[in-house]
């Protein structure tokens, strides 16, 4: 599966069209991770917890995307984003979304 | 009087330990970008020159930076008469940085990375614990020459 957030693939032409398709992932972050971040809160620098969660919640979301796209039968997925909101007190959604096409 | 010192205490902690891991940040992402100075990442949709491209696929990088104790009470200071946070300013500042950075070390070989998306998100609305920090995702599409 190619993905790319381009319009086109570059030396590719594009043979059909399957129309939009998207994942979404949400997460809670644990208490654990919750207290390390209050803690970090105080001295500052980076919350490494925090971006593994949303690094693998974002792959997840991803696969979600892939797994969609190849039941319509399509073997890329351009002009793709990325968008996140907060949809409860402490947990967080991903969505990733994009236009399912073949190419040659 | 506990309250007093305390307060003292994490103010002083966040102004020592706060500066420090920003110097340090910023050292380490100067010393990177020079290293990666050689991989354009681009706004442009559409790769410089069409030809040779052998691949192409998307990439990201992602960073989570929380603020220190000190700041935010600067911040909040600052929040009463107005005018520009700096404290929050250079924060940002060393998220997108960074994630730009993790965008281009996860691209390998390529040739320049095109259409770049930088998106920023605060993760502060938690209900009872107040943890101020700025998520940044960097994205583009990597672009591979022969």
């Amino acid at each position: 599966m190619l993905i790319t957030n381009i319009e086109t693939v570059p030396g590719k032409n594009i043979v059909e069209h399957f129309g939009i398709v998207s994942g979404s992932s949400v997460r809670a972050k644990n208490v654990g991770r919750d207290i390390a971040a209050g803690i970090k809160n105080i001295f500052g620098g980076e919350l490494k917890g925090y971006t593994e969660l949303l690094s693998e919640s974002r792959e997840e979301a991803t696969s979600r995307m892939i797994a969609q796209a190849e039941s319509l039968g399509a073997n890329a997925i351009l002009n793709v984003r990325f968008s996140t909101s907060s949809v409860a007190a402490g947990a967080a959604e991903l969505y990733v979304y994009g236009t399912a096409v073949r190419i040659d | 009087m506990t309250n007093i010192v305390i307060f003292l205490i994490l103010l002083s902690l966040g102004y020592i330990f706060g500066r420090y891991a920003e110097k340090r940040h910023f050292a380490s992402i100067k010393k990177r970008e020079e290293q990666f100075a050689a991989l354009p990442a681009i706004m442009l949709k559409k790769p410089l020159n069409q030809s040779e491209i052998t691949d192409s696929h998307i990439v990201y990088g992602n960073a989570v930076i929380s603020i220190d104790y000190f700041k935010k009470f600067i911040a909040s200071l600052i929040n009463l008469f107005g005018g520009s946070i700096s404290s929050y300013e250079s924060l940002v500042d060393r998220a997108r940085r960074e994630a730009i950075l993790r965008m281009k070390e996860s691209a390998g070989e390529a040739s320049e990375i095109i259409n770049i998306r930088i998106e920023t998100s605060s993760i502060s609305k938690s209900a009872q614990s107040n943890i101020g920090a700025v998520e940044v995702l960097a994205y583009g599409t990597a672009i591979y020459r022969e």
